[in-house]
């Protein structure tokens, strides 16, 4: 779960981090008495789930109420990456002397926590990873022992010589780590970590994930889930525990593993057809998923036939075969539907089937072929 | 032969009692392998319910599992909040092979968990994964019986439902598998597809390998490179998720393409790069496989 940064610097600021004020408006109105609050220049700042918001005009300075409000009308409402703008941040500009980059993830290689640092901010940092490795930094933290002080100096080392800041950065990189840990975080990112032109560090822009399996052990953290900025299907199947991605085609896909939902899209393109969806209806799925499921895609107006593709393991033919006769019933489904159901009480499915007027295909290539040519076929 | 599990495994579930593990604990017997204790804290000294009027004894802890019963593997269906520390028991206890069904596994319970297992000399296989079958020996996890029959080909996935897909298609076409090996669609898991190829290579009755990945990470671009610097048998491919948009999490926690590293497009040109033939869709992964056998006896 991705959440915005004025909810990352909460987190951050809670862990001792040296965060400049800030507050969320959602009007002008509220922008330019939160901007007189701070007095000076602000700046008024696009809060959506996206990189490049600066590049997309999403980040102003403003040294006047006029500027504040010209900025917060321009930006709310303004689209960056298809996310509509709802929230801005005020927060007092800073003078910036020297800007960095600090970085914490899991990384797959070492399987642990993994610094990333470098004296040059304000970066791509994946792009740099390419282009100049030698720029960043990295140190993965042993999860047996954590993060400990002079790796943490190690790391501030190679962003400042002055040892006043050297000193303030190790301490930020160990409170990092420590917020890292203790909101289940995947992913946080400071970037930039700035030095002012009194000698402070601070953390000036921060992103951050949190593992979706951790949310458990954190309800306040739930909280900071932006509603607006997930597709209403999406959160619609999230809730019952069903994968969902929408995607632009029109040929609607319900499979069970992700595995085999992402073969099936692309078998979907392969026969000339496009996927209008990413589904896995998941393991041990009971028919009232099934129906969820369908609602789901019979609400995507561009998908013109629905196809299953059902390898029952865990899941049995039986409960799907089930779902997709109930649904028929309870919603009103104009697309065609074309089936493959083998696997876990195959039989049992294909009779409740063709109980209910449906006949399904035994093999996976038959029966995305029949989809995509009811597709062309209208 | 066979790799990871055969005759001489002996299996404690963990978490046999619940619905996971009480329903697949069933089936792991009526294929005919060994479950030789199950656990379930609070539930020691009662007894498993296997078919055929099979008991199989409960303990609270692995460590009295393991000395009861000499349990050499554990399969873990715990909830995802109590799993990770369940295979850091299994690990503990001296359990040499700890295969995590579970998904949704915190990913830094897991970073702890896999650093303390190699600590303790344990391969986990997993999380998130559909276990593991020798068909005709064993089988640990959640693959059907049904699909598999013995033969020549190893087979390795990242994904649960898409191995059937492909071992059921390499059945019906009469290719046998020597075993069938589910790593699992966490970012972190336990055994990859190069420790799988080291056993294969090592097995000696393995004469091909299907390899089946997906979108995220670079685990298939390395085992690409050992494959080609290592590997005498002959590896066919499959990449699942060439349709799969940038940024989004695809199902597996670890099916996802961050920036551009870890497409389907990638990992097929490291494949093919490497000698690996590549199937573009599953059912081409019989004939592939066909192709190499024959080659190989030609």
């Amino acid at each position: 779960m991705n959440i915005h940064e004025y909810q990352a610097k909460e987190i951050l600021r809670a862990n001792g981090i040296p965060v400049p004020p800030g507050e969320v408006a959602t009007t002008p109105d509220e922008a330019v008495s939160i901007a007189e609050r701070y007095g000076g220049t602000v700046v008024v700042k696009a809060q959506v789930h996206s990189g490049g918001r600066g590049k997309a005009g999403g980040v102003k300075l403003a040294t006047t109420a006029a500027e504040v409000r010209e900025h917060a009308e321009a930006i709310l409402g303004m689209t960056i990456s298809d996310l509509t703008v709802e929230k801005i941040l005020i927060t007092p500009a800073e003078d910036i002397e020297t800007e960095a980059y600090v970085g914490i993830l899991i990384d797959r290689k070492s399987q642990a926590a993994t610094f990333m640092v470098s004296a040059e901010g304000g970066i791509d940092i994946e792009q740099v990873a390419h282009t100049d490795p030698d720029a960043i930094r990295k140190l993965t933290v042993d999860p047996r022992y954590g993060l400990m002080n002079h790796q943490a100096y190690w790391l501030a080392n190679s962003l400042y010589d002055d040892p006043a800041l050297v000193k303030q950065a190790a301490k930020i990189i160990r409170q990092l780590h420590a917020a890292f840990t203790s909101s289940g975080a995947s992913m946080i990112e400071i970037n930039p970590l700035i030095t002012t032109t009194s000698g402070e560090v601070k953390a000036i822009d921060a992103k951050m994930t949190i593992d979706d399996s951790e949310l458990f052990r954190h309800p306040e953290l739930v909280e900071y889930r932006d509603l607006s900025a997930e597709p209403a299907p999406e959160t619609k199947a999230r809730e019952a525990d069903l994968s969902y991605v929408k995607l632009e085609g029109n040929v609607g896909c319900c499979v069970n593993g992700a595995g085999l939902a992402m073969a099936t899209m692309d078998l979907v393109k392969y026969y000339g057809g496009e996927p209008a969806n990413f589904l896995d209806i998941g393991g041990s799925s009971n028919p009232e998923k099934v129906v969820t499921a369908l609602e789901i895609i019979t609400s995507d107006p561009n998908v013109k036939v629905i196809l299953f593709n059902i390898f029952g393991g865990i899941t049995r033919c039986d409960d799907v075969a089930r779902g997709i006769v109930e649904a028929t019933k309870r919603i009103d489904i104009t697309p065609p539907i074309v089936i493959r159901l083998i696997g876990t009480n195959e039989k049992e499915g294909l009779d409740i089937l063709e109980e209910a007027g449906f006949t399904a295909f035994s093999s996976m290539d038959e029966v995305v072929e029949r989809a995509v040519q009811m597709v062309k076929t209208g | 032969m066979a790799i990871l599990v055969d005759e001489n495994t002996k299996l404690v579930v963990q978490g046999i009692t619940g619905r996971d593990g009480s329903f697949h604990t069933l089936q792991i017997m009526e294929y005919g392998t060994a479950v030789v204790a199950g656990v379930t804290p609070g539930k020691g000294g009662q007894t498993f319910q296997g078919p055929g009027g099979l008991g199989v004894p409960i303990f609270n802890s692995m460590d009295e599992a393991v000395a009861e019963t000499g349990a050499n593997t554990s399969v873990v269906y715990v909830p995802p909040a109590f799993a990770a520390s369940a295979v850091e028991e299994a690990a503990d206890a001296g359990i040499s092979l700890v295969v995590a069904i579970t998904e949704g596994i915190p990913v830094q319970d897991m970073a702890r968990a896999h650093a303390f297992a190699r600590d303790r000399g344990a391969r986990v296989l997993g999380p998130n994964c559909p276990g593991v079958i020798s068909p005709g020996k064993a089988k640990v996890g959640i693959i059907s019986g049904d699909i598999v029959t013995p033969g020549p080909v190893g087979v390795i996935s990242r994904s649960g439902t898409l191995t059937y897909e492909a071992v059921m298609l390499l059945t019906k076409a009469g290719v046998g598998q020597t075993t069938c090996v589910g790593i699992g669609g966490d970012p972190l898991i336990g055994t990859n597809f190069v420790d799988v190829l080291e056993a294969f290579a090592a097995d000696g009755d393995t004469e091909a390998i299907v390899m089946i990945g997906e979108i995220g990470g670079t685990d298939e671009q390395e085992a690409a490179e050992w494959v080609s610097a290592n590997l005498d048998i002959p590896v066919v491919g499959f990449i699942a998720g060439q349709t799969a948009p940038p940024g989004r999490r695809m199902g597996h926690a670890g099916a996802i393409i961050s920036g551009s590293s870890g497409t389907a497009e990638d990992k097929m040109k490291a494949f093919e790069e490497n000698g690996i033939a590549v199937a573009e869709r599953p059912a081409d992964i019989v004939g592939l496989i066909q192709a190499v056998l024959s080659a190989k006896f030609a």
